[in-house]
């Protein structure tokens, strides 16, 4: 199947949105350990 | 009015078929704002007494900068039909039918809920309630209720743009105080000449689309003279930090002798009464410059703390 404008724009959605979940991830955990850690 | 909205909701059809790129959703945050609310963020962060963790700091910042950029979003859905016919907004992804309003709508609403959250629960909850006070100020007074309605628009809508160092001195502090309060009303002054300038070569723009800003409804000497009125208000109160002993003589001496500059530029507008309206668009230029040097200075004070 050929690659379509929209696949290609799909794509770049899709790793944006992998992107920002990868970094709600490591926000959320370093938010976590420095709350716990009472430092907060 | 009403053809633009039609062919704002077949734009929004036609770029759920097609699909936005990442970067049309990068857009609709406004990002050159957001650098602006980051800087002017920052600098309240750095000058508010006390200590917070960088970890909590940055994170401070970044609802700050989410909360904006949603702001900026749900601006952009409720403004569409008006966007698609002005010149310098035309291009925005929803009017040139690369993000579905719908789209824009929610985008909007999840990341200014989600930036509320994220700073109440990782920072305070002070904070996130004077973040989302801004957000709603800006959403529903300024862009909902004011613009369209009062040539005053940006003159009450500019206290949305002027929050940001608040917040995040209430982040530090977990407060609202007098320090976070001067930086407010710097911000806050400087928005009406920054606009009326803007809006003094853009005025046939405005004119069309029904938005009443000043030049359109009281026209153009009289929204000289209110930029001169605002100038002169101005300067005095960029030297509030220095007189609160929240910064040495350095930035007094700055803002002192930058506040000539601008009186000057607006003292040009005032008297010019040309087609090109060439000193409008010099004061508008470098009343960016002006805002982006007042809180360098501040920023830098506070970073090596001279006073």
């Amino acid at each position: 199947m050929p690659i379509t404008e929209e696949h290609k724009k799909r794509r770049g959605r899709n790793i944006a949105l992998a992107l920002v979940l990868v970094g709600l991830v490591v926000l959320f955990f370093a938010i976590t350990i420095v709350r716990l850690g009472g430092q907060g | 009015m009403r053809e633009n909205t039609i062919a704002v909701q077949s734009n929004a059809r036609d770029a759920a078929e097609s699909g936005a790129r990442a970067a049309d959703y990068f857009a609709l945050l406004k990002p050159r704002v957001m650098s602006l609310v980051v800087f002017t963020a920052l600098t309240g962060m750095v000058l508010a007494p006390g200590e917070l963790h960088p970890v909590l700091a940055a994170v401070a910042i970044l609802c700050i900068a989410v909360g904006a950029g949603a702001s900026g979003a749900i601006n952009m859905w409720y403004d569409a039909d008006i966007d698609a016919d002005m010149k310098r907004t035309k291009n925005r992804p929803i009017p040139a039918g690369r993000v579905g309003a719908n789209e824009a709508l929610a985008f909007g609403a999840i990341l200014a809920g989600g930036s509320v959250l994220v700073m109440g629960l990782a920072v305070n909850w002070v904070a996130a309630a004077l973040l989302a006070f801004t957000i709603g100020f800006y959403v529903f007074v300024y862009t909902m209720w004011l613009k369209r309605r009062t040539p005053q628009n940006i003159v009450i809508g500019g206290a949305a743009g002027a929050f940001p160092p608040m917040v995040a001195w209430a982040a530090v502090t977990g407060d609202i105080s007098l320090g976070g309060l001067a930086l407010f009303a710097i911000i806050f002054m400087w928005t009406p000449p920054h606009f009326w300038s803007l809006a003094l070569y853009r005025c046939g723009d405005y004119a069309r689309v029904g938005v009443p800003m000043l030049p359109v409804v009281a026209g153009l000497r009289e929204t000289r003279l209110q930029i001169l009125i605002y100038s002169v208000l101005l300067v005095p109160i960029t030297l509030l930090p220095w007189f609160m002993g929240m910064v040495s003589a350095v930035y007094g001496v700055m803002a002192a002798a930058l506040g000539v500059v601008f009186l000057a530029g607006a003292v040009r507008v005032f008297h010019d009464g040309s087609e090109q309206q060439k000193p409008a668009r010099q004061l508008f230029g470098f009343s960016i410059l002006y805002l982006f040097l007042l809180f360098a200075v501040l920023l830098t004070e506070g970073l090596v703390g001279w006073t």
